[in-house]
């Protein structure tokens, strides 16, 4: 790694460009929007179940799906792996699937009369059994959630790779984990909102919502209803927080482009937080049987998982709900050489609510599985940890994995190594075993993996998805003041893309960022694009932003050669001047923007008028990596766990704002500590949430979260333009099982394991118990 | 339905005549009334402190507090906590120290922190981790939130 430091903008910590407008309290959120109509849900209060009827008392405006018969169900599509397509309407007919399930809605003129509305309504409604778990709807005779998906099976991936069996047989050992992810909830701090308003003048809607996709959701929203796109238009103002819960399309928007229309006015709803934790997209409730099979140096020969996937009553769109089992197959065996696989994945359906992407998806759960089985085989073969994973990563690139992904170069011994000597390992076990001695339970727990980023076009159509969200457009114009302003698809929400875009573009065209305005969350102001999700912005919609302005270079030069009389490949730009190289003669960007608009005629024809270029970059993916170490006590009266550091050392490629990449990853790291140890939607027998407050589900505070410590390799990646790899999800995907691992190898004197998550006290002290009963 | 209440509310200086139902809370009539929308609502149960503001000096949970019970009271939210352009010390610390992501939480502890820097200017380390774990925050993992107010601690020590 250079040590020289950075000569342009990008490589700079440079304040974001976001900040003054929030910090001074003048964000524009989508609740801040005055609405002439306010919109409250009946939610359902039974998991399963059939309506009888809906009323409410005179001069309360109801809507229910009588009222809907236009309008189609949200019914997201996959074109293999036996996908069940599934329709959710957008609110319930006759039936309804989970505790929380819109079923009707009520329109008046302020929030507080809104809710006195909704509780008047009348539901008649006769309860059925409900499954909640995914292996009670996966028992024979199980009533089924939707009677087109037979056995409330959706998807099921199946994979054998030619290698398997001989493996399997010739193995040395033959090690099992059944490992139990409870449900999340993303819980971004802003909850859903949407505000919908009728224009009169040109008869168009504009939907103001807190979304990370509003080209996906003018689409969707579009088709549902029967309209052109040209007659929506979406806008994604500051939205706090999405964490992947509001890349989802909520049926609750859609009512609201109905409404808007119907009542040619304006219409706003602002979810409340037990909507959210109950009717918000949920995640990570898995269980998966994962078999590892090492020969007798420890090299792992063969993985055999069962992944079973709670994906809830309905299928989320854009990516349906086959996205955490599908996922869960294609990369489980992480960032190990392994090629004898075997895989089979379902997607359950129950009546809970529907589960959707979540920063990391799916791989918070695998990464655990897998590396709670290298910890397994660890102790088995009676090596460090860190010396079992040496044996077994991936050390060639580019490697072909069994599933047939293809991983560019990367530093997953290097980033290990770096990790293991920052915590001095050797040190610790001195420590721990001091620890010990005094009835102390300290433990290191590592997690080695892989984070897939920025992937494209043909990534998605592996997956069989009917939409393929791999490209970006960005467009770059100079208006005549010299003002350059960049539109982008991608929908930025504190990921602070804003900066780090206009300082790749600064770089570009010699210009300062601030005088660099990024448009975006707009869809009559930007290109068409996906949004904001998977750890694409900064790797595709950076990658257009390099080769927009790339293009605007070549125009700027061009420009500046002709009117200081000279070739445009001597045109240096830079500090916003076009300088003649080794001369002082210059001319302001200012000027250049001018003439090309103003004064076409300098240019005899041979060129043309303004500046104005647009790229997109549709890249083949790439994968970041990291090691996270937790160093973790267990009390083992009462299971209360302590992080005493938490350390990452992670590779992600060039680093264009060192200062936002550490607060991906802080913020990811603390979410998926949350994850470990405090967070879980938990269901009660019958359907209900029993966590439907944040005093409940406990998002962790400042004070279970310990100091993070970073380091980075900065390995310039061949795999993108801007040779940056994506870094938004490795925090979440990489915590909980180094957390997980730390609290076993605190436990591992006491001769039992913890392979559920979050690793509550509960949970901790009934394992104490069975063995304290025992002894 | 019971009727609207006059009240006035003392916000950042400036009285805001306003007429709520009794059961209106003072973030409702903060937000929608007085029309001051920086302050914003994460949780409506007083556990997310995203609708933390500063009520005669103390830090409170506008969204457990009715605005009838503000009446006559001062008042102070993000919108007042520069002068004019110039940001408060935390505010630029903020900044600096990259203590805000996507920015719904900024608000709250902006108010939770300036309300106990000016009551306990020389709080403990300690004290002041306790205190920020009254408010939530989903983006930073309060890495820099913490260094960000620890900053703000020294200079304003050190001036």
């Amino acid at each position: 790694m250079s040590v020289a430091g950075p000569t342009g903008w990008v490589g700079r910590s440079i304040r974001r460009l976001e900040d003054p407008v929030l910090i001074a309290g003048r964000g524009r959120f989508t609740a801040d929007l005055p609405a002439a109509h306010r919109v409250r849900f009946v939610r359902s209060q039974h998991a399963a179940g059939r309506i009888a009827n809906i009323s409410a008392p005179n001069g309360i405006m109801l809507v229910t799906a009588a009222d809907l018969k236009d309008v189609k169900p949200i019914r997201p599509m996959l074109h293999k792996f036996d996908y069940v397509p599934i329709g959710q309407p957008v609110l319930a007919t006759d039936r309804v699937r989970f505790v929380g399930e819109a079923i009707a809605a009520v329109v008046a003129a302020s929030e507080a009369e809104a809710e006195d509305a909704a509780d008047a309504v009348e539901v008649d409604l006769t309860p059925a059994d409900a499954l909640i778990d995914a292996r009670a709807a996966l028992a024979d005779g199980a009533p089924l959630v939707h009677a087109e998906a037979r056995g409330n099976v959706i998807v099921k991936g199946t994979v054998e790779t030619p290698e398997f069996a001989a493996a399997r047989s010739g193995a040395d050992r033959l090690l099992r984990v059944d490992v139990r992810s409870h449900r999340q909830n993303a819980t971004p701090l802003e909850p859903r909102c949407g505000h919908a308003a009728f224009d009169p003048a040109s008869g168009r809607i504009t939907l103001t919502c807190s979304t990370q996709m509003p080209h996906l959701t003018r689409t969707a929203i579009a088709d549902l209803l029967g309209l052109p796109e040209a007659e929506l238009r979406v806008i994604a103002p500051d939205v706090g927080g999405g964490f992947g819960q509001k890349m989802s399309l909520p049926p609750e928007y859609v009512l609201l482009v109905w409404l808007a229309r119907k009542l040619q006015s304006s219409v706003a709803w602002s979810e409340d937080r037990h909507e959210n934790l109950i009717a918000a997209f949920h995640s990570r409730d898995q269980q998966i049987t994962l078999e590892g099979g090492f020969d007798r140096d420890g090299k792992l020969v063969c993985l055999s998982a069962d992944v079973i996937a709670n994906i809830g009553a309905y299928s989320c769109f854009p990516t349906t709900g086959a996205v955490e089992p599908l996922m869960a197959m294609a990369e489980m065996p992480g960032p190990y050489d392994v090629r004898g696989y075997r895989c089979a994945a379902r997607g359950v359906l129950t009546h809970t609510c529907p589960m959707a992407p979540y920063r990391g998806v799916s791989r918070p759960v695998i990464t655990f599985a897998i590396e709670r089985l290298m910890d397994r085989a660890a102790v088995s073969f009676g090596i460090e940890p860190s010396e079992l994973r040496r044996r077994n990563l991936i050390k060639r690139f580019p490697y072909v994995s069994a599933t047939g992904l293809t991983f560019d170069d990367a530093t997953y011994v290097e980033t290990m190594e770096l990790a293991i000597k920052h915590i001095d390992l050797a040190a610790f076990r001195k420590r721990q075993k001091a620890e010990r001695a005094k009835g102390c339970y300290i433990g290191i727990g590592l997690s080695t993996f892989s984070e897939r980023t920025g992937y494209g076009t043909p990534a998605f159509a592996a997956r069989g998805m009917e939409i393929t969200p791999g490209w970006e457009t960005v467009e770059i114009s100079i208006d005549p003041s010299g003002f350059v302003e960049a539109r982008i698809g991608a929908s930025p929400h504190g990921q602070g893309l804003r900066t780090t875009l206009a300082q790749i573009i600064a770089d570009e065209i010699g210009v300062d960022p601030r005088m660099i305005r990024v448009v975006h969350g707009d869809t009559d102001r930007t290109p068409y694009g996906f949004g904001t999700f998977a750890s694409r912005s900064l790797v595709i919609a950076g990658g257009a932003s390099l080769l927009a302005a790339r293009k605007v270079r070549v125009k700027l030069t061009r420009i500046a050669g002709y009117l200081l009389e000279t070739s445009a490949d001597d045109i240096v730009l830079e500090a916003g001047v076009a300088k003649v190289a080794g001369t002082d003669r210059s001319l302001p960007i200012e000027s250049l923007a001018r003439a090309a608009y103003h004064q076409l005629h300098r240019f005899k024809g041979e060129i043309e008028p303004g500046i104005a270029e647009s790229a997109t970059y549709d890249p083949p993916g790439t994968f970041s990596n990291a090691c996270h170490v937790a160093i973790a006590e267990v009390d083992p009266d009462t299971g209360r766990v302590t992080l005493e550091k938490f350390l990452a050392a992670e590779d992600a490629g060039r680093i264009i704002n060192p200062m936002i990449v550490d607060g991906q990853i802080h913020g990811g790291i603390a979410q998926g500590i949350a994850n470990a140890l405090l967070e879980e939607i938990v269901y009660d027998g019958s359907g209900n949430v029993l966590t439907s407050t944040l005093a409940d589900f406990l998002p962790p505070t400042a004070r279970e979260i310990p100091p993070i410590e970073l380091h980075h390799l900065e390995t310039m990646s061949e795999a993108t333009i801007t040779r940056a790899k994506g870094v938004g999800e490795g925090g979440t995907i990489g915590a909980p099982a180094a957390v997980l691992n730390a609290i076993n190898d605190a436990i591992a004197p006491f001769g039992v394991e913890i392979n559920e998550m979050p690793a509550t006290p509960q949970r901790i002290r009934a394992a104490l118990r069975a063995v304290e009963k025992r002894t | 339905m019971s009727g609207k209440r006059d009240i006035v509310l003392s916000v950042n200086g400036r009285d805001y005549k306003i007429q709520v139902e009794p059961r209106r809370t003072l973030v409702d009539a903060i937000r929608e009334d007085c029309g001051l929308t920086g302050t914003h609502i994460g949780c409506e149960h007083g556990v997310c402190g995203a609708c933390t503001v500063l009520v005669d000096g103390a830090a409170v949970r506008s969204c457990l507090m009715f605005a009838v019970q503000a009446d006559k009271k001062t008042i102070r939210t993000v919108e007042g906590l520069a002068a004019g352009d110039e940001l408060s010390v935390l505010q630029r610390a903020f900044m600096e120290h990259h203590g805000l992501q996507c920015g719904f939480c900024t608000p709250g502890f902006l108010m939770l922190i300036t309300g106990v820097l000016e009551r306990e200017p020389d709080i403990g380390d300690e004290e002041l981790i306790d205190v920020l774990a009254s408010n939530l925050c989903r983006c930073t993992g309060y890495q820099n939130i913490i260094k960000a107010v620890r900053a703000a601690v020294q200079e304003r020590r050190a001036k």
